[in-house]
């Protein structure tokens, strides 16, 4: 029962970055139609870029961390639109995908090549403690995961709810040409949702990267996780992919302890599998609108 | 239209002259880097029927090619002959693909990308877990080179030469397959399933062929990749190795005949012949892409296309009419 209580928790803390990922990429899609294939991608390069900015511009960790923050403002959100996804939109689908794919090749070989293709250890932010509960013993590094992933997911809830702005992105993802029609800027909006993507994915990394280790390819599992968490919920829902994310890292953590190691990446894709053929608008999701 | 017909004949003819004589040349290792072309655009001929003439998008091309190479790989390293390997192979990709086809069915985009993603990372799953089938991660070794009626092709030059003749089969096959009713019906499939449905077109028995052709082009390229290298682990049957493929059918031209065979050019030869690093090339291959995807999505031969017609735009009224019937 304790090592039950242990894998849950740190399933939840997993499920809770995979939420943030997901939550991004469904953002992503509802108000640009954008598949994002480089999303895993995006997780692992804030990483890289705090661990740059360390390495050769000797800042330490916190001015660092700020440093790679702004830097995936901009360069996965501001120019990810403006370069690749302003001119690809009106081609369709297709071309954006093969696109993305492309991106997450290219940001995946610039580390490999010009950094390094060893696993990094990135600086924790915590402290690497347990603490012993009813038998079981829990990381705090997975309890502070877990918590500042649910702050940043309710704040975000709220912003969207809640404030003027969020509503407008919110009108923006449900209905492009009324929004428009109502004196909404959409570009704007749009602008603000992959803001959004990279300040999520930007926190994800900082959360994960401590206790997986950077490497160039540590995006390849994660992309394919938001996905799945993203279709689990329903692909146009925010709420949709909080609890895809959840149930994937407790799955995960689940299968690879009492069913196989081996086989612990299946299980999402089976769930995944199974969700698109009974449930295809997902578990929360609805078929045609999009609600938060 | 007859002289760019003629054309298109003579650049066939060089271009076929050129990949029978160029490799007496070549070092081995020039070889075999040219019959991975021949395999790898089998595979991608398989591709472009599912997602160029079809419009169903697959990741799981990869994992096709990877079933047949293993089926290869275990039917000849147990002395079953080359041929009941490609047999096998080939209708296991057929009936495999059909069954994956099924959720194209239900679902389209991007969740049909996903289940197909899905089948992609199970099929390596199980390339790299079931080592009492597999082999695991050590793989197969010691793959035997066919002989066929007592011609052996253990020889690079030889074993090309297979290849090579494999594509010719894949591509007359194709060829005839896309201007066939199948193949007018793959083509309205994708461009109105509606319409095509309102028509009479079966649209759902189409989708499986599609997918069930390009799955089988897949296998049968798997067994002329295994023993082209003598050896097969499941590093070469990732989620990456398909979206290559999937890149090599998009650069190529999807929905073009020889779009897949200069895709596959692309991404194997052009590395060599520019002599740069893997990593590198990559990177320069990655921005290409993304930089082609932008300004023609339709690849490199629309590309051509687009040009062609521009330079015919500019030719005198009598001319245009000529090129146009």
């Amino acid at each position: 029962m304790a090592g039950f209580l242990q894998l849950l928790v740190s399933g939840l803390a997993t499920g809770a970055t995979y939420a943030l990922v997901a939550i991004g990429f469904t953002l992503l899609w509802q108000t640009s139609q954008t598949i994002n294939f480089a999303q895993g991608e995006f997780v692992m390069l804030p990483a890289f870029m705090v661990l740059a900015a360390m390495r050769f511009l000797d800042l330490s960790l916190w001015p660092a961390l700020a440093l790679g923050a702004v830097g995936s403002l901009l360069l996965l959100g501001v120019m990810f639109k403006k370069l690749l996804v302003d001119p690809l939109l009106r081609h369709g689908v297709l071309p954006l995908v093969i696109a993305t794919i492309g991106l997450s090749i290219l940001a995946k070989e610039t580390v490999k090549n010009y950094y390094s293709g060893e696993a990094q250890r990135f600086p924790a932010l915590i402290s690497g403690d347990t603490i012993p509960m009813g038998g079981a013993v829990l990381s705090v590094q997975d309890l502070i995961n877990l918590a500042v992933a649910v702050t940043a997911v309710v704040l975000l809830q709220l912003f969207l709810a809640r404030t003027e702005t969020g509503r407008r992105m919110q009108a923006t993802a449900q209905n492009r040409t009324v929004a428009a029609i109502l004196g909404i800027n959409v570009e704007r909006m749009i602008l603000y949702t992959f803001l959004l993507n990279a300040a999520l994915v930007c926190l994800a990394a900082y959360l994960i990267t401590p206790v997986y280790l950077a490497t160039y390819s540590i995006g390849e599992g994660l992309g394919l996780v938001a996905f799945t968490a993203a279709i689990v919920g329903g692909f146009n829902q925010v709420r949709g992919a909080i609890v895809g994310g959840f149930i994937v890292g407790i799955a995960e953590n689940l299968t690879a302890v009492y069913v196989s190691t081996q086989y612990r990446t299946a299980v999402p894709l089976l769930l995944l599998v199974a969700i698109i053929l009974f449930r295809p608008q997902g578990l929360l999701g609805r078929a045609e609108e999009r609600t938060t | 239209m007859t002289g760019t017909r003629l054309w298109g004949c003579a650049a066939g003819m060089g271009v076929l002259v050129t990949l029978i004589v160029l490799p007496q040349g070549l070092k081995p290792y020039g070889i075999a880097l040219l019959s991975r072309w021949a395999v790898m655009a089998i595979a991608a001929v398989g591709l472009n029927i599912t997602l160029g003439y079809a419009g169903q998008i697959s990741l799981a091309q990869a994992a096709f090619l990877g079933i047949g190479a293993y089926t290869t790989a275990i039917l000849t390293t147990n002395g079953f002959p080359f041929w009941s390997a490609l047999l096998l192979a080939g209708g296991l990709g057929f009936g495999i693909g059909w069954v994956l086809g099924y959720p194209a069915l239900r679902v389209q985009h991007h969740y049909l990308a996903f289940v197909t993603l899905a089948f992609m990372t199970m099929a390596y799953l199980i390339f790299r877990n079931e080592a009492w089938l597999t082999g695991g991660v050590f793989g197969i070794n010691r793959i035997p080179r066919p002989s066929l009626l007592g011609w052996s092709t253990s020889k690079p030059l030889t074993y090309y030469y297979l290849c090579l003749t494999a594509l010719a089969v894949v591509l007359a096959g194709t060829w005839w397959m896309i201007r066939s009713p199948w193949g007018r019906a793959f083509v309205a499939l994708r461009e109105n399933p509606r319409r095509a449905m309102s028509l009479g077109v079966d649209i759902r028995a189409y989708t499986l062929l599609a997918f069930a052709f390009g799955a089988a082009l897949g296998c049968v390229a798997g067994v002329f990749f295994a023993p082209l290298v003598e050896f097969v682990d499941p590093s070469a049957f990732t989620l990456a190795d398909s979206l290559g493929l999937l890149l090599m059918v998009v650069v190529g031209g999807s929905g073009y005949f020889f779009g897949p065979l200069l895709g596959a050019m692309v991404a194997v030869l052009l590395p060599e012949w520019l002599r740069m690093a893997q990593g590198l090339y990559l990177i320069y291959y990655a921005v290409f892409v993304m930089v082609l995807m932008v300004f023609c999505p339709s690849g490199i031969l629309g590309l051509f296309d687009k040009i062609l017609r521009s330079l015919n735009r500019s030719a005198p009224l009598a001319v245009r009419k000529e090129a146009r019937r």
